[in-house]
């Protein structure tokens, strides 16, 4: 996310879930550890065995609370109050780790006079536009460096229609490799003293007031958390969708980013930022995207308004001087290589005019919407449901029935299948058989042991499955599905030479097939992946064998070396000789199990301490070593000077700047580019929200697209008399996302059969429910019930003098599986944080009141709502 | 005769202890003596659970084609040999009366799905594809390459393999200039 | 070949119930209904015919600043119960056909193949554990993963638990192990902590020991478990005792009827 991947330049969980055990506090937050991810939170448990304290912040008491040494409920949305307050908490009582952010972060950069803070103008930074509602980043770059060259969509982060994913690295800000700085920190303008400033009202007494957490709780994870740091010490922060799924999640990550550098806690042993990925290849399907913005390799792609007229000003945009996105160019001439084979030449600007140029908002929810207003044709829906998993699933379903054509794939007949015939929509008559027009194929999918193939995990570990048995009956593989489907299209195209046709025809699709259902060969889909040499086809060893003169081709460059040379796949590899788990997988980039490891020695290349060495500098044998494989250049020596403002390549950052990716080899406690609304992250409130936003004027985030329509309604913010309660939908451990591998099975479904609200016994007493029967649930998007569950793990807070009510749903059930109940994602509402374009699920308001919802045609004619403002 | 079907009457056996309290061994009936966990002699493939984003290894124990227990792989550095109940529960996953094995194809206005052959849904659907991207591929805007369809659109990927969703953006994108791919991913 | 022991920690129990669910899917155990309890996030709410380990939550009143392995107070408790496999065994020494028998690694074995459903097992339990399945009325508990045992491997739900709450092996060991996890929760502030081994009660001793805090008995755990076998040399006594004083009365009214009776 761009939220890691601004801050410290990679994309991904810096650390590993094993390197937790290391840690001397744990600060858990906007994730249930224990109860999404069990198995990784055994080395939570190992980590509190050895004496380390766990923090959980969240508003609800789960089962990682009740593993926890302090739990700290808080007002959902109000996360960056309280993460800034902890910096604040760290600049006021010089907690901060002085040597690591002198020499390692960008806190002694010094900014341009023309930047102007949230302080100054009320919740918005220099630059906003309030017409094209959105930020000029220009006043954000350091003090010297020069604007790139170019016309005005050259400018950094000007293209509409990019998305985040691409441009989380610093490539736009080509030149932050010259900037002015101030090591003492003291210069009134040096990123430091501007942090300083931006978080000098997020005072424990604000969090009392506004998180609902007291001064005595709040300084207590203070003191605990900020103690885990220091040449002795560290503290790791482990996040899961408790934070992304915010309108501001990004920026939420952010904090936390920016609290790790200053606790020096980046790239070293128990230190880091673990990101929790829900799926198994969360990490994987960004790494090597099945989204709109990005190539493999968060190389992004092509935008019509910007940067992409011609291949040179593409890869003049997202090149960088210094640092490894210096290689831009030959990461992306050898994904092209990968693609289009022999076809690309460098006569034809190796193919570059054969790849699509997005022209907008193509997300899913961006085209979702089009689709509902019937601007699409058809649609692959391939292991995922949105009809019941995706934000207001009634405006999902009925855009569905808009398509001319669906074909979805799966292991079971999912909602998204059979919405047409027995969806909310058309048991309520809102929808029939007899209207919706969509041809509907659906496919039966293969399951995990039924195929080969590999998941990038959470620590971005690839590790690869070997098939067990074939899969039952027609059921096939999605590699099988899209190779086949590929034959099929390439045979139409063959014949056709008009220019939309010249990447089909180009493209490289003969892969070796085996078995009796002609299964394309996985393992030579890996190998195009990892990168060969054109010439002679032999695998790639390291990233640094690509080349930009079309020698070489690699279908994922942060992925080279994964399956090194012929028979050796490393995601196969299962010997694992250490606690980090070399020999086990392949973890990219090169296998190292902990980003920005330099950063675990001093400047001199010496271990902070004993206790938390991980990578030193060898002065007998020239290079750097230790129980990490280094991210970093090998035999770079320690003091060996930078010559970031004006040398080349990843050699310019010398031998002490870890960031390798940065143009200026630090990790960015201030972005300069790359961020959509803002260099640093600022409180705003939820989209609905109860209260006003007690620090600014500026109510809730201004970069974010709302997409309010009449199919797409909110609650009026702040506050609104018909929904005056906080809702969050969460998952539980029983279950897994929207259900649809869960709920078909038995012992899943035994466990957590029904959906259930929980709420506190004060609020149960306000509203009159009671324990065990039903409560109806109404946001401006649907209305749905849910069994009662009152308990004590509820808690209503203290908000700024007045008592406020968060109630919390799970969202596993739909209308199919063993177990069914009603679809809490119908509640939802469709937003687009500006970065990611996430919605947000953590921080709604609802209404809740005692009894069964309405059914039928009575649903329509009689929300509830409605009822309550007669 | 009668001596055998005596001897396998368990009071007899407990009888016939010699010493012991007659609830040992020898009250086993052969079953119990015969006992071997099912696994046994099973082919076994090293797999990765696919719930969560932990990556569990497991072990996919099989015979005969056919799947016979999947439990954790105590080697794994990560998850030691543990699965959480999603992923004690893949076997099931798997195995399951209501997992699909057959294509179903509901033709438009249709009350009720069809059944319709593997290769001849594939064949559909690449029509559907190459009508619908005929219809509506743009190859230039103001003089400018565009190269795209925003008519066809794709879902999907976190649940994926690396490999697949190499080829679902590789043929989607860099081939038919479909622009609209998406998965649950918002890292 | 040695005797073993399951020793349950719910100081490391997450409440996941990967323990029911991968002692399910190796015995084949079906679901125990879709039945929402309301109680907690228990739903199957009792060890039973079709479920052989069983997580209990114990919800108390959390404090903000204080989790739940903070020494002042527990919050949420959560632990996994399962057959005891008693060194004396009310289930066995009530079987009258010889169908539950006891292994060689100490375990308490139900064989179904022999089991004819008549349920003494079921009342002989003083944990409540065995039971009758609905279907065909025989008894059913945890086997101990006997037949994984058999070949060296750890019981089911020892080997999937996520963070090791669940620990199985060789029961001396695991005994000390016990006693030293206590010495160190109690270092740790944990007062409350205490090993639940029953050795010095009817049942003589368990094959699964558990370390709770608190109370037990909040555990479905009986702080003095009675084998009721025990009483049946007892029973039998005062059932003689009995028929001895009926006889005698008996005989007695005979021999002091009055002579009036006679005419």
């Amino acid at each position: 996310m761009p939220g890691l991947g601004t801050s410290l330049g990679r994309g991904g969980a810096t650390t590993a879930q094993q390197d937790l055990s290391n840690a001397d506090a744990i600060l858990i937050m906007g994730s249930s550890m224990a109860e999404n991810h069990p198995v990784g939170f055994q080395w939570v448990i190992e980590a509190r065995e050895k004496g380390a304290k766990i923090i959980h912040v969240d508003p609800r008491f789960t089962r990682t609370s009740a593993m926890a040494d302090i739990w700290v409920p808080l007002r959902a949305g109000s996360d960056i109050l309280f993460l800034g307050a902890l910096i604040h908490y760290v600049i006021e009582n010089n907690r901060e780790f002085r040597d690591y952010v002198v020499n390692y972060t960008n806190a002694p950069m010094i900014l341009r006079e023309d930047f102007r803070d949230t302080e100054d103008l009320d919740g918005l930074f220099s630059g906003w536009d309030g017409e094209k509602k959105k930020y000029d980043p220009e006043s954000w770059l350091y003090r010297g460096s020069p604007v790139k060259a170019g016309d005005d969509d050259n400018k950094p982060g000007h293209a509409e229609s990019s998305g985040g994913h691409g441009k989380d690295r610093g490539g736009e800000a080509q030149d932050a490799g010259k900037y002015q700085e101030d090591r003492t920190l003291q210069h009134p303008r040096c990123v430091f003293q501007v942090l300083r400033r931006h978080f000098s009202r997020y005072t424990p007494e604000i969090v009392e007031r506004f998180c609902g957490v007291s001064e005595d709780v709040f300084l207590k994870v203070a003191e605990v958390f900020t103690s885990a740091s220091g040449k002795e010490k560290t503290g790791a922060i482990c996040y899961a969708v408790g934070w992304t799924q915010h309108s501001k999640g990004v920026q939420i990550i952010r904090t936390a980013a920016i609290l790790q550098l200053l606790l020096g806690n980046i790239g070293r042993p128990g230190g880091g930022i673990l990101a929790l990925r829900g799926h198994a290849s969360i990490q994987g399907s960004t790494d090597i995207p099945t989204l709109y913005d990005i190539l493999p390799g968060y190389l992004p792609m092509p935008s019509s308004e910007a940067d992409s007229k011609k291949l040179t000003g593409y890869i003049g945009k997202h090149s960088s001087r210094t640092g490894l996105w210096s290689g831009f160019e030959k990461y992306f001439v050898s994904l092209m290589k990968a693609y289009y084979g022999e076809a690309a030449t460098r006569a034809n600007d190796w193919g570059f005019d054969w790849l699509p140029r997005i022209t907008g908002d193509h997300s899913h929810f961006g085209y979702w919407l089009d689709m509902a207003d019937g601007q699409l044709e058809g649609l692959f829906v391939m292991g995922q449901n949105p009809a019941v998993g995706a934000s207001n699933g009634r405006l999902q379903r009925a855009a569905m029935a808009q398509l001319k054509w669906l074909v979805v794939r799966d292991m079971v007949e999912t909602e998204t299948a059979s919405f047409w015939y027995d969806s909310p929509e058309v048991k309520r008559g809102e929808l029939s058989p007899y209207t919706i027009g969509t041809e509907v194929f659906l496919f039966p999918a293969a399951g995990s042991a039924e195929k080969a193939g590999t998941f990038t995990n959470t620590q971005r570990l690839l590790q690869y499955r070997n098939q067990a048995v074939d899969p039952p009956g027609d059921a096939r593989s999605e590699a099988w599905f899209m190779y086949h489907l590929g034959r099929r299209l390439k045979k139409k195209a063959a014949q056709d030479f008009r220019s939309r046709n010249h990447g089909l025809r180009a493209l490289t699709w003969d892969y070796p097939v085996h078995g009796k259902h002609d299964e394309p060969q996985v393992e030579d889909v890996l190998k195009e992946i990892n990168g060969y040499a054109v010439r002679d086809g032999k695998q790639l060893k390291h990233i640094k064998d690509l080349k930009e003169d079309g020698s070489t081709a690699c279908g994922a460059w942060i992925y080279c070396g994964v399956y090194p040379e012929e028979k050796r796949n490393r995601a196969n590899e299962r010997h694992p000789n250490d606690l980090l788990g070399h020999g086990w997988g392949f973890a990219w980039p090169n296998d190292c199990r902990i980003l920005y490891n330099r950063a675990s020695a001093r400047p001199d290349g010496t271990p902070w301490s004993e206790r938390k060495k991980l990578v030193w500098w060898d002065e007998e044998k020239k290079e750097w070593t230790g129980l990490d494989n280094a991210d970093y250049e090998k035999h770079v020596p320690p003091d060996r000077p930078a010559k970031v403002h004006d040398g080349h390549g990843t050699e310019a950052l010398g031998g002490a700047r870890p960031f390798t990716l940065h143009p200026d080899g630090v990790g960015w406690i201030w972005v300069p580019s790359g961020l959509k609304d803002g260099p640093l992250p600022a409180h705003y409130e939820p989209l609905e929200s109860l209260i006003k936003n007690p620090l600014y004027a500026q109510q809730d985030n201004p970069a974010v697209n709302k997409r309010a329509r009449s199919d797409n309604r909110y609650a009026n913010s702040p506050g609104d008399p018909r929904y005056p309660y906080i809702l969050s939908t969460y998952r539980l451990t029983e279950h897994h996302t929207a259900g649809g591998m869960t709920r078909t099975l038995s012992h899943l479904a035994e466990l957590q059969p029904e959906l259930f609200i929980e709420v506190s016994p004060e609020f149960s007493s306000e509203v009159g429910l009671r324990h065990g029967e039903y409560a109806t649930v109404t946001t401006p998007r649907s209305t749905i019930e849910a069994r009662v569950m009152v308990t004590p793990r509820m808690r209503p807070l203290q908000i700024d003098g007045r008592v406020i009510h968060q109630v919390g749903l799970p969202y596993h059930w739909g209308y199919r599986g063993q177990v069914t109940g009603d679809v809490v994602n119908d509640l939802l509402v469709i937003s687009e944080e500006p970065n990611v374009r996430i919605m947000e699920t953590k921080a709604l308001l609802c209404d809740v009141r005692p009894g069964r919802r309405p059914s039928g045609a009575q649903a329509i004619e009689k929300p509830l709502t409605k009822e309550r403002l007669t | 005769m009668l001596k055998h079907l005596l001897s396998r009457w368990p009071l007899m056996r407990q009888l016939q202890g010699g010493g012991a309290d007659g609830t040992g061994p020898e009250a086993m009936s052969d079953r119990t003596r015969d006992l071997r966990p099912k696994t046994f002699g099973a082919q076994v493939a090293r797999s990765i659970c696919p719930y969560c984003g932990v990556g569990c290894a497991q072990l996919v124990f099989h015979k005969d084609g056919k799947l016979i227990s999947i439990e954790g792989d105590p080697e794994s550095p990560i998850s030691r040999g543990h699965l959480c109940p999603k992923g004690a529960d893949t076997f099931e996953l798997h195995t399951h009366a209501e997992r699909l094995t057959k294509v179903k194809y509901r033709p438009p206005y249709a009350t009720s799905w069809q059944d319709i052959d593997l290769e001849t849904a594939m064949d559909w659907v690449a029509d559907r594809v190459w009508d619908s991207r005929e219809r509506t591929f743009q190859e230039k805007k103001d003089g400018e390459v565009l190269m795209q369809t925003t008519a066809i659109a794709h879902l999907g990927g976190a649940t994926l393999d690396n490999e697949e969703n190499y080829l679902i953006k590789k043929l989607f994108s860099a081939g038919l200039g479909m622009v609209c791919i998406s998965n649950q991913a918002r890292i | 070949m040695s005797v073993t022991a399951f020793l349950t920690d719910s100081t490391l129990c997450i409440g996941c119930k990967a323990c029911e669910v991968a002692c399910k899917e190796w015995n084949h155990v079906s679901e125990d209904g879709y039945d929402w309890s309301g109680y907690s996030y228990d739903n199957t709410s009792a060890l039973g015919a079709s479920t052989w380990r069983h997580v209990k939550f114990i919800e108390e009143t959390p404090v903000p600043g204080l989790g739940g392995n903070a020494s002042e107070q527990t919050s949420w408790g959560f632990s996994s119960d399962v057959c005891k496999h008693c060194e004396v065994a009310g289930c066995l020494e009530a079987c009258p056909t010889g169908a539950i028998v006891r292994t060689e690694f100490g375990g308490v074995f139900i064989q179904p193949d022999v089991c004819n459903g008549c349920a003494y097992c079921v009342v002989a339990c003083p944990f409540g554990v065995v039971a009758k399945n609905h279907g065909d009325g025989r008894a059913f508990k945890c086997t101990f993963c006997y037949d994984r045992q058999k070949v060296g491997l750890a019981p089911a739900c020892a080997t999937t638990c996520p963070t090791e709450s669940i620990k199985f092996g060789e029961i001396s060991q695991l005994r000390g192990e016990a006693q030293q996890r206590i010495q160190v929760l109690r270092q740790r502030g944990l007062e409350d902590a205490t090993l639940y081994d029953a050795t010095h009660t009817s049942v003589g001793g368990i094959h699964a020991m558990f370390i709770v805090r608190g109370d037990v008995r909040a555990y479905n755990l009986p702080p003095n478990p009675e084998v009721p076998t025990r009483y049946l040399k007892k029973g039998w006594m005062s059932a003689a005792i009995a028929a001895g004083l009926l006889l005698g009365g008996t005989v007695l009214a005979f021999l002091t009827q009055p002579a009036t009776d006679a005419r």
